[in-house]
């Protein structure tokens, strides 16, 4: 289809601008312009995992902050028991820390998926508002969690004073983890990309679309639907593991609802359902917040005025300019 | 636990399920009659709160201040209802979500920016400083009574208003069918501004009120408005009955687990891990609560529509 | 005697005090059009929701080949066999005719669950959606979105999807409504030459093609059946004719 394939070139457009400011930041020697573009690397990754659910299946969440934050704790948790050297459980199995990256993308994305898995369980019995209210709810018993659950820092999070890391690879040379971070985004859209062309993006295009067309067809949308969430859940953990990294801290800010309103907020700015929305939207927030946050105090204002006119009356988002009309509409 | 603390404990739950009434009631009304669902109701109560604040200080009386705070919230809830929600009607859920939680940042951060970045402080009014004792043995502060007695009065003239009045047969009509109520030659944009500002002003006598409890700060709307989600989906979206059962359901168990629970794990564990342990599974309490409620009756205890 | 396509014996259903379906029975047998009528509210869609899964039945049974399904989800039913379209356009708008056709051909083809494989290159998938597209007369608009199709052709679209699931049995939800006369005359030639294929229960209002495509009807009102036969007993039966001619809004179409 036409549209697709516009979509898919913007998308690829974004991605080579993307690599292309990281790389020329780091033949410049601007290491803070390199760990600038990892961090939209990073929350794209996170708001891809966030539009597979929101724009590609419908579900409204303005919960993933939830996942996001666990991500977050995943790697964290994982480095400090590794530097304590307490292990995580001992029993039935021993169970040590680590600070091997890899252990660690698959611990945030197994936690973020059955998180993702129970909270859509409850959640996705409901539609509507109600499911709006409950992903945020949720979200949030998790972020009161953080705070008040004192062995992990608290309500003053939880520092990782050595980055995990990858046999063979300097993660703290800032281009090579840009890299992986890029790595890691571009990964994410392709698999989306590829799903969604599938039978199962089929399924889930019509669970959105028309849930009964799709029960008559014999599928029942709910088991569709709720792998949709859990892999989104899972994607978005994994970014949350990539940003606590990155930032060598995790606090329970990254699982406040704040969070969630901005990844839902770099889904729309970019456009709702394309590939590259939130490359887009994740961008032009990192952009905006280092460019406005240096010259105004009040970037949350200007941030909260931007983010209501582009709803109110810029339709479509950033990709609706770049590749053509809204898509579906 | 004695029986005078039980009764301190369950009293604090219902002042705090009072509160949540006065918060969800604007929220579950103004999804009912307009089908919004509206992020920004948390920085509404905030609104009442520096008001009153604002208000106490300048003229000295605590009592201007909580009808300015209620006033103040209602006028800033129709200013937003005919300025941006009025647009988003027709949008669906994710662009309203979205319009109303940018509103809510810049509501926070205004306030930030016109009161400072530091909590103002409130005193209750010299008249509900003191306590009252309570059979038992006990005693209980009278100005939390005084909300109590506050709310559930809100709450009956809230169930009043819907019943009796004109406006709340509107109300009762748009819930059950918009276009109808436009049919009826109702001024349906007025009752909306009415309905709004209704909400944002119950809302704002909450905030005002317990500005005096604790402090009063630019970020204080937000856990009341996650809260405030809890109890209405508990109660049935769109329901004010089901607010009701929902605000005291959530605000005694709430209350209540953290009283309880610490102690209770105090006898398994030791002191720390116990205090730790406690006050974290009971911040959990109210979401089990709403897991448990969506098992057994997803579209909560009252659903609205049947 | 051959086990029927689908029987429904005993369904009953109130909505507080109103009774929606009272212990109707009916079956649709092979080779057959079996027409649902009755007055506005005689409560034919509460039954089609009931026998399609979207309402359960507060007493009586719902056999599909002889199979109990009272019990099971739409989506299951359909798994089973049972095909459906919908009064109101359930097609999804954005996507092209063989899009929806394709959906509907899913579970027959190996389900949902298909993560890598693009789904235009799913041969299974395209030839029966094709094929359906082909039967209602749609093949030459397969790419067209279904946003731009004509009323009349969306409907057969519809119908396209239901059959792209190869199903056992039919269930057509005023598959005529809105039509023109044009549209009516293709869709009604098409489902009498369908009913060799797939035995239908037909819900409609158009009394022509009721009279003209049905090999027995059943008469609901208030819930109940009032009348069951050929379309000439019906036609001559007291009852109906009180029921219809009682009707403002429905006048001398049913007495032609």
């Amino acid at each position: 289809m036409a549209e697709d394939a516009r979509d898919t070139r913007a998308t690829l457009a974004l991605l080579a601008a993307l690599a292309a400011a990281a790389a020329g930041a780091h033949a410049l020697g601007e290491p803070f312009y390199v760990n600038m573009a990892a961090r939209v690397a990073i929350l794209a990754m996170a708001a891809a995992g966030l539009n597979l659910a929101l724009g590609f299946g419908g579900m409204v969440s303005f919960g993933h902050a939830a996942f996001f934050g666990l991500g977050g704790y995943a790697a964290g948790v994982a480095a400090w028991h590794a530097a304590n050297q307490i292990p995580l459980a001992s029993w039935p199995v021993l169970v040590p820390g680590t600070d091997r990256m890899i252990v660690v993308w698959a611990a945030a994305a197994a936690t973020g998926g059955l998180a993702a898995l129970l909270i859509g369980a409850l959640s996705l019995r409901t539609s509507g508002v109600q499911f709006i209210m409950i992903t945020l709810a949720f979200a949030q018993m998790f972020y009161y969690f953080a705070i008040s659950w004192p062995a992990y820092g608290g309500e003053d999070g939880l520092p990782i004073y050595l980055r995990n890391g990858i046999e063979g690879l300097d993660v703290y040379d800032p281009f090579t983890f840009f890299a992986i971070c890029f790595v890691w985004l571009a990964a994410t859209l392709a698999g989306t990309a590829r799903i969604m062309r599938a039978r199962f993006g089929a399924a889930l295009t019509m669970a959105r679309l028309s849930e009964a067309r799709l029960a008559s067809a014999g599928v029942d949308p709910f088991p569709v639907r709720l792998t949709a969430f859990a892999l989104s859940g899972a994607v978005t953990a994994v970014a949350g593991a990539l940003n606590a990294d990155l930032n060598g801290f995790v606090g329970p800010s990254a699982l406040s609802w704040k969070m969630s309103g901005e990844l839902m907020a770099f889904v729309i700015l970019g456009g709702v359902g394309r590939l590259g929305g939130p490359v887009a939207g994740a961008a032009a927030f990192v952009l905006l917040e280092h460019f406005l946050g240096a010259a105004t105090e009040r970037w949350v204002l200007v941030f909260g005025a931007l983010l209501l006119g582009v709803t109110l009356f810029a339709r479509g988002g950033l990709l609706g300019l770049l590749a053509g009309r809204a898509r579906h509409g | 636990m004695s029986a005078a603390l039980a009764l301190e404990q369950a009293l604090n739950g219902v002042q705090l399920g009072v509160m949540l009434f006065l918060a969800a009631a604007g929220l579950t009304l103004i999804f009912g009659v307009m089908g919004l669902i509206n992020l920004a109701h948390g920085a509404l109560f905030m609104t009442g709160a520096y008001a009153c604040a604002f208000l106490t200080r300048e003229t000295g009386s605590f009592w201007l201040g909580l009808a300015g705070g209620a006033l103040a919230a209602a006028a800033a809830g129709a200013a937003v209802e005919l300025l941006v929600v009025r647009r988003l009607y027709g949008r669906d859920h994710l662009d309203q979500v979205l319009a109303t939680f940018a509103l809510a940042l810049i509501f926070s951060d205004a306030a930030r920016w016109i009161f400072g970045p530091q909590p103002l402080w409130l005193d209750p009014p010299a008249a509900l400083s003191g306590a009252v004792p309570l059979p038992g043995g006990g005693a209980y502060p009278a100005y939390r009574l005084a909300i109590i007695v506050a709310g559930l009065a809100a709450a009956a003239g809230l169930h009043a208003l819907i019943a009796r009045t004109r406006l709340g047969m509107r109300i009762r009509a748009g819930e059950s069918d918009r276009e109808m109520v436009a049919a009826l030659g109702v001024n349906v944009a007025l009752l909306y501004t009415a309905v709004f500002a209704l909400g944002a002003g119950l809302a704002g006598f909450a905030g005002a009120m317990v500005g005096a409890l604790r402090s009063v700060q630019a970020d204080m709307g937000e856990p009341v408005l996650i809260l405030a989600f809890v109890v209405i989906v508990i109660g049935g979206v769109g329901s004010v009955k089901g607010a009701f059962a929902g605000a005291m359901l959530v605000g005694v168990t709430d209350t209540m687990g953290r009283a309880l629970l610490p102690a209770l794990f105090a006898r398994i564990w030791d002191p720390a891990t116990a205090a730790g342990a406690g006050a974290a599974v009971a911040s959990m309490l109210i979401y089990m609560l709403m897991a448990a409620v969506l098992v057994l009756r997803p579209k909560g205890l009252f659903p609205a529509d049947g | 005697m051959a086990e029927a396509a689908l029987r429904v014996e005993g369904l009953s259903k109130a909505f507080g005090g109103l009774v929606a379906s009272d212990r109707v029975s009916l079956d649709l047998r092979a080779g057959e059009i079996h027409a649902l009528i009755g007055p506005n509210g005689a409560g034919k869609s509460t039954l089609i929701g009931q026998i399609a899964g979207w309402i359960r039945p507060d007493a009586g049974r719902v056999l599909l080949a002889g199979r109990d399904v009272t019990r099971l989800s739409p989506a299951r039913r359909a798994r089973l066999g049972l095909g459906r379209t919908f009064q109101v356009s359930t097609l999804a708008l954005p996507l092209s005719a063989r899009r929806n056709a394709m959906i509907g051909a899913l579970a027959r083809a190996g389900g949902a669950w298909g993560f890598v494989r693009p789904l235009m290159r799913e041969r299974a998938l395209t030839e029966a959606a094709d094929a359906a597209l082909a039967r209602v007369g749609l093949a030459a608009r397969a790419d067209t979105p279904a946003a731009e199709l004509s009323h009349g052709e969306r409907r057969r679209l519809e119908l396209a999807c239901a059959l792209a699931g190869a199903p056992r049995a039919l269930l057509l939800d005023e598959p005529l409504a809105g039509m023109g006369p044009e549209g009516a005359a293709q869709m009604t030639e098409l489902l009498d030459a369908l009913r060799r294929e797939v035995p239908i229960l037909l819900v409609e209002h158009d009394m022509d093609a009721v009279f003209r495509l049905a090999d027995r009807i059943t008469v609901l009102a208030m819930g109940r059946v009032i009348a069951h036969g050929p379309p000439a007993a019906i036609r001559a039966d007291a009852a109906v004719r009180a029921t219809y001619l009682g009707q403002d809004d429905q006048p001398e179409a049913a007495d032609v």
